[in-house]
């Protein structure tokens, strides 16, 4: 190992199959996560992001109750639960909110409910952890390819539907009026959201799956004035921060208390929060000096008189 | 007034005894006007006369339960590149990374799937139209961040950029002060007579258009009356519109729209309460 990496890449990074995955899975995500971010910003919808993240926790939990792959049972839900939005017309009428909270806080007690039973079965409290925090470490190489399937899918949506996307997101009147079809759009587009946020379940965890989503998209709208770099730079940051997350956690196992290692989800988290603060401090400090500059010419002002 | 023979030449927009029902009361009834290819015509109209609702039925969002809507002779469709539209509502983040230049791009080509390529002649195009409206000094601003005015210009811009026939514009002076709402009545007259598009823009006051309307469209409760504005704008006519008494005032160069005392005429109207001074 380089004596300039060794401090940060704990010895075995490199080598460790576990890393491999981790990282070909976070970066995938993160890329997927941060161009459907953007439009979520956008179109003011990171409630329904977070209720995404509050159905799929259900899924993932009821996946491990029926033993199969929790990336299916927060796919499957996510889908259920875009079908039932646009049933009820979430993103048409703001006043549904009150509906849609009692669905999500029903959806996060069957989660319970499955989590306590699958819990009693295996006594472990794996799948708690894992569905409701995500546990990228345990994920399996063999999911590649469906994470690989899925991220392409939920971006290629976006991709496709990018100018209509954008105007119906940014005017649905002006959009309506130049004939497209903006339900449809719509539509589309919680698709692909609710395989976005199955997708950073897999990686943060149902729970914080909405950190990976608004997290970056966010702190680019504060660094970019256009569209296409809003997106470019979410999804970089997306997979700098996964990336990074990924790094501190392995070295974490050389921290107190000795042999846990911290979880990536932590990392990621604090990262994002990091990073959305720090793109703000430009702002701060402009917003600071303008105001320094008044009180000055204010007190010269005074002095003169 | 301005004669209405100023612009004349074949009709762009014909409305044709245009009834529409929603939720069991009646929006429109009987509407019928036109607008003639270059002519520069204000819908006037309260608040609830129907003015949004004939711009949703010339749009083809809305279909009448009664009547035609023709564009340039032809029957109106979704998508009619001919018909450019600013919005009254126009909501968007200050942080919202989309500049100006962006949203007028979009007007070019936002129906088409993917990205767009990005071509000197398109940015040529956008340049140019930023520059019609006076908007290139804020050109690379957030749409989101810019006044009231700056976003008019910026979204007759993205509607201009199409190349349309006829531009509508739902009350673009509700949100403006007095100064910016002179401005943008003195650039959508002069786009209208050097580039002979046809303008249809409502308003609830008609005070400010006075000096370049060609032609008028009067609503009230669904109604409509249209022709030269020294026709239209009579004690005779509107006290018909209104099924009750109302007085046209002229004062100086301002006209006031003053309704009666109710129950002058009998017919008690729910609209007319809340207008004293009409316009």
């Amino acid at each position: 190992m380089n004596r300039f990496l060794s401090p940060v890449f704990a010895p075995g990074f490199f080598e460790s199959s576990t890393i491999h995955t981790a990282l070909a899975v976070g970066g995938l995500v993160a890329v997927a996560s941060g161009v459907v971010g953007v439009f979520t910003v956008l179109r003011g919808q990171s409630f329904a992001g977070h209720a995404f993240g509050d159905v799929e926790t259900t899924g993932g939990s009821g996946a491990y109750l029926v033993g199969i792959g929790p990336l299916w049972g927060f796919l499957i839900a996510g889908l259920a639960g875009a079908a039932a939005m646009e049933a009820i017309g979430v993103q048409r009428a703001r006043g549904r909110d009150l509906a849609t909270g009692i669905v999500l806080g029903a959806a996060l007690g069957l989660a319970a409910l499955f989590l306590y039973l699958s819990t009693t079965a295996s006594s472990t409290t794996g799948a708690t952890v894992t569905v409701l925090f995500g546990s990228i470490f345990a994920v399996s190489s063999s999911t590649i390819p469906l994470v690989i399937v899925l991220s392409a899918v939920s971006v290629a949506i976006i991709a496709v539907l990018y100018r209509p996307l954008l105007l119906s997101s940014v005017s649905s009147e002006l959009a309506a009026a130049r004939g497209i079809p903006v339900r449809v759009v719509g539509a589309l587009y919680l698709l692909s959201l609710a395989v976005a946020v199955a997708l950073a379940a897999i990686t943060i965890g149902a729970i914080l799956s909405t950190a990976l989503l608004i997290g970056p998209a966010a702190t680019a709208l504060r660094l970019t004035k256009s569209p296409g770099r809003a997106i470019l730079t979410a999804g970089l940051l997306g997979v700098a921060t996964t990336c990074i997350g990924i790094v501190l956690a392995y070295d974490s196992f050389h921290w107190p208390p000795a042999g846990h290692g911290w979880p990536v989800s932590f990392f990621v988290v604090a990262l994002v929060l990091f990073f959305y603060l720090l793109a703000g401090l430009p702002e701060l400090l402009r917003a600071r000096a303008a105001k320094t500059d008044h009180t000055t010419r204010r007190a010269t002002a005074e002095m003169a008189a | 007034m301005n004669g209405t023979q100023s612009a004349a030449g074949r009709e762009i927009l014909e409305v044709d005894g245009v009834w529409v029902g929603l939720g069991g009361r009646e929006i429109l009834r009987d509407v019928s006007f036109s607008v003639g290819a270059g002519e520069f015509t204000g819908l006037i109209g309260a608040n609830g006369a129907g003015k949004t609702t004939l711009f949703r039925v010339i749009l083809g969002l809305q279909s009448p339960s009664a009547g035609r809507v023709l564009v340039a002779g032809r029957p109106r469709s979704r998508r009619n590149p001919l018909i450019g539209y600013v919005p009254q509502k126009f909501l968007l983040d200050p942080d919202a990374p989309l500049r100006a230049r962006d949203l007028v791009g979009l007007g070019v080509d936002a129906h088409r799937l993917g990205f767009s390529r990005p071509s000197r002649a398109r940015t040529a195009l956008v340049e140019e139209m930023l520059e019609a409206v006076d908007a290139t000094s804020f050109a690379d601003a957030r749409v989101g961040n810019l006044s009231g005015g700056e976003q008019q210009r910026v979204l007759i811009a993205h509607a201009l950029i199409s190349q349309p026939r006829l531009l509508l514009l739902d009350e673009p002076l509700a949100n403006l002060d007095l100064a910016s709402g002179q401005e943008i009545v003195a650039l959508l007259s002069r786009i209208s007579r050097e580039q002979r598009i046809a303008v249809l823009i409502s308003a609830h006051e008609m005070n400010p258009l006075l000096p370049v309307m060609d032609r008028i469209v009067y609503m009230a409760a669904g109604r409509a009356a249209s022709g030269a504005t020294d026709q239209v704008v009579t004690t005779e006519v509107l006290s018909d519109l209104y099924g009750r008494h109302v007085d046209v005032l002229h004062l100086h160069d301002r006209v006031l729209v003053i309704a009666g005392a109710p129950g002058d005429h009998g017919s008690a109207n729910g609209a007319l309460e809340s207008i004293e001074i009409v316009s």
